[in-house]
């Protein structure tokens, strides 16, 4: 009997905040271990890795994905930004700079991955409501801030048209 | 992954080529769409792999189209994309509602349906919807292609969901989904729907028993006319609800019979 096909390690090339990226991994990498270990970009969390906390949110193609239950393997060939790619030079990403001025931060951990999910929310729902915003960051965990702060940020970058 | 298991990886460049791999290999070949069921599944070690084959991106399984009578969807599809489909808004808005109601975005972005039901748990937004809907599961596999409704999905090894059909248009409807909290699987879940007014319905339950399951006690009962009240008191008929750190068995009927009481007022049902 022939094996199957399929490899144990392959080289993942992926445009990674608008660069050109590739290296070689196990086939079981996760896109989380794979953009940390193998590329160095470690704004994005691993938090719970059970797909709870959303520390590890990043965008695949545009739309937010939990980077600890993606493989690596299955962002190959695709574009994959991280909160590394957010800002032009020094100047914040809108939702960043509402994250600043309303102070959604404590310990900071969550906040990548929340920033990310609230990029990929405000470019589907611009101009989002309160509940809107509540609901569509229910896959981001933060121990500290108690979320006012994050749903008064995410909702000022609506406001702002900003994603 | 773990460690523990070594995991290749192939890409499936055509529908024809996985389905061929499948049939030549099917003990040691484990479809991957979006993987948000099987990739916990594996790092939790709840399961083993040894070759994942990638199906998540095959155009000839990322369809949702109208067909008259009926929405074919491609396997692929994600619940995203269900999610904001004004096709199904309009015409089989129980399953938009229970694609929006599963997980998270980030989940929902990378979930497929075909993964979902593939998977199926008891406890499963689409799957519940489904079956209330009278959904059908298109099955290809070594032995050729077949139907399942989805409280009797059992995948044979090598075979593949390829395709999901639901009936339209589906008229009443509700979805009552009660969980711990917002990510949580429902402890109970209840789709009813009713093509006409004051027709026959189908009531389906999910979280009580080993797969998604109808409750055919109270389609009986509202057929004999009963109302909203009598009928949902028969809701945990014949049903097997499991114990679990969620709930045990005798809160899962409570639970069952309330919401169901719930959906048929909101499908209007009299009292």
């Amino acid at each position: 009997m022939t094996s199957p096909p399929g490899r144990t390690t392959l080289t993942v090339r992926a445009v990674v905040n608008g660069a050109r990226a590739a290296a070689d991994v196990e086939a079981g990498t996760t896109l989380l271990d794979y953009l940390r270990d193998a590329l160095g970009l470690k704004a994005a969390n691993s938090g719970c890795d059970t797909t709870s906390c959303g520390a590890c949110t990043v965008l695949l193609d545009g739309r937010s994905v939990k980077s600890c239950t993606v493989l690596a393997a299955q962002a190959d060939g695709r574009d994959v930004v991280t909160a590394e790619g957010l800002a032009t030079g020094d100047e914040l990403h809108p939702v960043q700079r509402c994250f600043r001025q309303h102070h959604a931060v404590q310990c900071g951990y969550c906040s990548p991955g929340m920033v990310m999910a609230a990029v990929s929310l405000l470019r589907e729902h611009p101009g989002l409501s309160e509940e809107q915003a509540r609901e569509g960051l229910r896959g981001n965990l933060c121990r500290c801030t108690g979320y006012h702060n994050i749903i008064r940020a995410v909702l000022a970058a609506g406001q702002e048209g900003g994603a | 992954m773990g460690g523990r298991t070594v995991i290749a990886y192939h890409r499936a460049q055509s529908l024809a080529e996985a389905l061929g791999l499948l049939a030549e290999h099917p003990d040691r070949i484990t479809p991957l769409a979006g993987g948000q069921s099987l990739l916990p599944a594996l790092r939790a070690g709840r399961t083993t792999a040894a070759t994942l084959l990638d199906i998540g991106h095959l155009a000839e399984l990322r369809h949702l189209e109208d067909r008259g009578d009926t929405i074919a969807i491609g396997a692929a599809t994600r619940h995203h994309e269900l999610a904001g489909s004004e096709l199904l808004a309009a015409r089989a808005p129980a399953l938009r509602a229970a694609a929006a109601a599963i997980a998270d975005p980030q989940v929902r972005h990378m979930g497929t349906i075909g993964g979902s039901l593939a998977n199926a748990d008891p406890a499963a937004d689409l799957a519940v919807a489904g079956l209330a809907l009278d959904a059908q599961a298109v099955i290809e596999g070594p032995r050729g292609r077949r139907t399942a409704g989805l409280d009797a999905l059992r995948l044979e090894a090598g075979e593949l969901v390829v395709e999901v059909l639901v009936p339209v248009p589906s008229g009443a409807w509700s979805y009552q989904k009660f969980s711990r909290n917002a990510l949580d699987w429902a402890i109970v879940g209840v789709v009813a729907v009713m093509s006409d007014p004051g027709g026959p319905a189908r009531v389906a339950l999910s979280g009580m028993g080993p797969a998604v399951v109808r409750a055919p006690a109270v389609e009986e009962a509202l057929a004999r006319g009963l109302g909203a009240h009598a009928a949902a008191e028969l809701a945990d008929d014949g049903t097997t609800p499991p114990s679990d750190p969620r709930a045990d068995p005798d809160y899962r009927r409570h639970l069952a019979r309330v919401l169901v009481r719930r959906a048929l007022e909101e499908i209007g049902v009299p009292a």
